[in-house]
């Protein structure tokens, strides 16, 4: 992928991220997300990653951001009334992620191999669904069994949750 | 070239996007949106390491791919266990601003 495409996508994946978190509206914020996924889902794709990128767009851009929608649309969220902000705690959150990308930064900046561009490929990367089946299937057995288990504690935890009367 | 330092860049900004929108926003379900951004955060940087350390056939290493796999499930499952838990929250308190919800607050 050329580098103009990488940044491209980055920057459009950046700007709608931050447009969730800005935007007053919780259905502007969560198509704004759907945006950003697709352009996480692109950012995979270019990296040869093509069953993860599918993978972004059917379950997170597709399935998942039709289950925020439904939510919002189900409680009847508006738009936000402004409210009092309180501004220490506003200035704390603000300092304590700045520190957290600067920490970041430095991480990165000290780390060698962060310089270095990706080793060309020896191996085509046209058949990756079937690695990672044959992976799943074999080595991950196991963990993917638990998956299932877990997929179903949700299931039957979402039921119990949605029903009328708790008791 | 695009390094790999450039993905982890984008990674890292993307994870404090979502870190901050977690401190700053108060509606409950804008935070768990900036939830799941933090998470796929996570996820491009794994991604970003798979290809960037092949396997020994010259390939991508598909253990980070299988990893990430496991990572979106999880995600999902988590996505609808919390979004069950909001519903029925706001079906006790009628709102969904977290400053409204503070029976538990010292």
């Amino acid at each position: 992928m050329p580098p103009f495409l990488f940044w491209v996508f980055a920057s459009l994946m950046l700007i709608f991220g931050a447009a969730v978190i800005i935007n007053r509206n919780p259905v502007a914020s969560a198509l704004s997300l759907v945006v950003c996924f697709l352009g996480l889902a692109a950012l995979f794709i270019s990296l040869g990653a093509f069953f993860i990128g599918i993978i972004q767009v059917l379950v997170y851009a597709g399935a998942v951001m039709v289950l925020f929608l439904f939510i919002i649309m189900l409680l009847d969220l508006r738009v936000e009334k402004p409210r009092r902000i309180n501004w220490i705690a506003f200035g704390g959150g603000l300092i304590v992620a700045l520190c957290f990308f600067i920490q970041l930064l430095t991480v990165i900046g000290r780390f060698k191999p962060a310089s270095q561009s990706f080793p060309p490929l020896a191996a085509s990367t046209a058949d990756d669904v079937h690695s990672i089946g044959a992976l799943l299937f074999s080595n991950y057995n196991l963990p993917f069994q638990i998956i299932g288990v877990l997929v179903l504690v949700a299931t039957v935890g979402v039921v119990v949750l949605s029903k009328r009367e708790l008791r | 070239m695009v390094t790999l330092g450039d993905y982890l860049f984008v990674s890292g900004m993307l994870f404090t996007i979502g870190f901050a929108g977690v401190m700053l926003r108060r509606n409950i379900i804008i935070i768990f949106m900036a939830l799941e951004m933090m998470l796929n955060a996570a996820n491009l940087s794994l991604v970003a390491f798979s290809r960037f350390h092949l396997a020994p056939n010259g390939g991508p290493n598909y253990n980070a791919q299988v990893f990430l796999f496991f990572i979106i499930t999880v995600a999902a499952a988590e996505v609808a266990v919390g979004l069950a838990i909001i519903v029925a929250l706001y079906r006790l308190r009628q709102t969904t601003h977290v400053e409204d919800i503070n029976s538990l607050k010292f």
